[in-house]
């Protein structure tokens, strides 16, 4: 059997189970469309949030940039899992105990202001859409590598997928799409690095092979990978950072991001009560850990496995012969995303860091340039082929991929419709909208939301991961601090609210357009991102803290220069800090 | 102040000391260990690299772990204590 009948096999028995699952689970009611009838254990929960967080930037993306950046990515890792302890403790059991359906819900009644739940709604929309992009563009690239179609076609492959399961399905579907997602892209993640941990290190669990021996080389793997990428002329991979405040702040805003992302939030809703949502932040950050303790090895051993393929008798030698290469580089070739160029006519492909520290050894060894560029977002996919894994090993990298991008667009839709139907059209237009109505404005709105996505998708905004990164800064410094302020503080009123959200969201928007361009239009930036023209060396996808800081002090300052929120709403603070009269999770 | 009030006043007080205890930790870890102290570690050798890396790749995402689970463990705990769990 061919390798792409393969892929076809697992990437289309996986879409067929989570389609059979939405269309069993097919939401009736307005109530089991947004919260799945608050019926949902911790665990199961746990699973789904880890679903919708572990989107292709986890999935896809992560590992290759760590595999990249060694050491100095390792932002990446704690940002998107410390976020969870942000979440446990200062906000998904107050917003259990609330009990609203969404977001904007609780920052509009807790800030006593139509103004405030609309701005939180418009915070919502620019961070999930700028988030949506980057996943409909990695789901398109994963589909047209592995189905063999042009990137367009791919997208509007996934476009049709996540229509049909979000818009039909609703919550309910999703939890229990998103459960059998869960599980086949933690599946797909670990198998084959279980399977390469075992062949270099003799270890078969990652996280402990990642600290072990190499087997060929008798010395830690870690050291092993040092020697060979610096014998190249590439940073050492577990080198210290320079720029420790860059380090700082990146990370700071990714885990505030997380804890500021709506579209996890909401499922803090679905759970009976409010030692449950303590327990499935628990959960949730468990299992989005099996992931996350794998990429670091995956990270190290690949980029391993790729210098050993191009460098089979050591770095000290020959690099292989062109005409040797093996197939996997062949079909990434094809995809343009693996480029080769002979530069020094001698039939072999070197690689290695063509700068001018480096440049009197790589005349001395007769190398003209660096000739084998490769793009960071093909090494998970291409992994397993890397290491010569059987295929079906890679046909459920495939089936994996797509889940992580898909159950996150997914989610992300959903919290999208629900503040546009719930927040903006019942909310505030036409407050006595049916049932009926109501969910028939989500479905449109998520189809509104998908097309749009799709359009930007085909011309993301610049690199997957980075855009996703983007979303997470935004929401940070716009969401995060609103919410933390209604539950911990009596004292910011709607003004201060307000003030906060918009001057946290405007800074946040402009230092980023600054720099990558207004609206994300290529050419239209006023600074060239690089390292000298950013503020303190502060890079744009590391605002979000700033920002989020921003919001804080602004919210503070015109609270306190306002007049203090009236007694009934000091009084629904004190509430959400009580588990005691908690209602059903679907009650008003 | 009525019984019921203190009562009240008291639990919020020992969440916020268990909150604020959680959060030393998450950040020394991940902002200490990993990152800003990094270099203090550097003697400290752990399977080919030094502490700091593991803390920065692995260990904060394990003492993540421990700490929402000993957050909610606590803190279940306590509003039972206070008699403010849900019924």
């Amino acid at each position: 059997m061919s390798q792409f009948a393969i892929n076809l096999m697992f990437v289309g028995g996986s879409f067929l189970i989570y389609i059979m699952i939405a269309i069993w689970a097919k939401a009736g009611s307005t109530k089991d469309f947004y919260v799945a009838g608050g019926g949902v254990h911790p665990i199961t929960n746990g699973m789904a949030i880890g679903a919708d967080w572990m989107s292709a930037a986890s999935f896809i993306s992560m590992a290759g940039l760590i595999a990249a950046g060694g050491y100095a990515n390792s932002s990446f890792l704690m940002g998107w899992t410390g976020g969870y302890v942000l979440l446990a403790m200062l906000l998904a059991p107050y917003l259990r105990k609330f009990g609203k359906y969404t977001v904007p819900e609780f920052i509009g009644d807790r800030f006593y202001s139509r103004n405030a739940r609309f701005v939180a709604v418009a915070c919502l929309i620019v961070a999930s859409v700028t988030y949506v992009i980057g996943q409909m563009a990695g789901a398109g690239v994963a589909f047209s590598r592995f189905l063999e179609v042009d990137s367009t076609t791919g997208l509007m492959i996934a476009a049709v997928v996540v229509f049909i399961y979000a818009v039909l399905g609703g919550m309910k579907g999703i939890t229990y799409t998103q459960v059998a997602q869960y599980c086949v892209l933690i599946v797909a993640y670990t198998i084959p690095a279980v399977f390469i941990s075992f062949q270099l290190t003799g270890n078969a669990l990652p996280p402990l092979g990642l600290f072990s021996t190499h087997i060929d080389s008798g010395v830690p793997l870690l050291e092993k990978l040092d020697e060979v990428i610096t014998a190249l002329g590439f940073r050492d991979y577990t080198a210290d950072v320079d720029n420790k405040l860059n380090m700082v702040l990146f990370t700071l805003s990714l885990m505030i991001g997380t804890a500021g992302l709506p579209h996890v939030i909401i499922r803090f809703f679905t759970v009976p009560k409010v030692a449950d949502a303590r327990w499935s932040a628990g959960w949730a950050l468990i299992f989005i850990a099996l992931l996350y303790l794998t990429a670091p090895a995956v990270a190290s051993m690949a980029r391993l496995n790729l210098m050993t393929t191009i460098y089979p008798d050591g770095v000290e030698n020959q690099a292989i012969e062109y005409e040797q290469r093996p197939q996997w580089v062949r079909e990434w070739e094809v995809t343009g995303l693996i480029q080769f160029e002979d530069k020094n006519n001698d039939g072999r492909i070197q690689h290695y860091n063509d700068t001018p520290a480096f440049a009197d050894e790589a005349a001395a060894r007769g190398w003209e340039g660096n000739e084998f560029v490769y793009n960071n977002d093909i090494l998970v996919l291409a992994n397993p082929e890397i290491a010569n894994l059987p295929g079906w090993v890679i046909g459920l990298i495939a089936a994996g991929g797509l889940a992580a991008a898909l159950s996150t667009a997914a989610g992300l839709l959903l919290a999208i419709s629900s503040a546009v139907s719930h927040d903006l059209i019942k909310g505030a237009f036409k407050p006595d909208i049916s049932d009926k109505g109501e969910l028939l404005a989500a479905r449109i709105s998520m189809a509104v939301a998908i097309v749009v996505a799709t359009y930007l998708g085909a011309n993301p905004p610049g690199f997957a991961a980075q855009v996703v990164a983007l979303a997470f800064g935004i929401a940070a410094a716009s969401l995060f601090p609103a919410l933390m302020m209604g539950i911990f503080s009596k004292r910011v009123n709607n003004k201060g609210a307000i003030a906060g959200m918009l001057a946290g969201l405007i800074s946040t928007l402009v230092y980023i357009f600054v720099f990558l361009g207004w609206f994300f239009i290529p050419g239209t930036n006023n600074l060239a991102n690089t390292p000298d023209n950013w503020l303190l060396g502060i890079s744009p996808l590391s605002f979000g803290a700033i920002g989020a800081v921003v919001n804080f002090a602004v919210a503070f300052v015109v609270s306190n220069a306002t007049e203090a929120p009236p007694v009934e709403i000091q009084e629904l603070v004190e509430s959400v800090r009580y588990p005691r009269g908690a209602g059903q999770a679907t009650d008003h | 102040m009525s019984e019921h009030a203190d009562n009240a006043v008291k639990y919020w007080k020992a969440n916020l000391r268990l909150i604020l205890g959680c959060m030393i930790v998450w950040a020394f870890v991940s902002y200490g260990c990993a990152i800003l102290f990094r270099p203090l570690l550097a003697g400290i050798q752990f399977g080919g690299t030094d502490l700091g890396f593991w803390f920065a790749q692995q260990g904060s995402i394990l003492t993540f772990i421990v700490l929402i689970f000993f957050y909610a463990w606590r803190m279940n705990n306590l509003d039972k204590q206070f008699g403010l769990e849900e019924e």
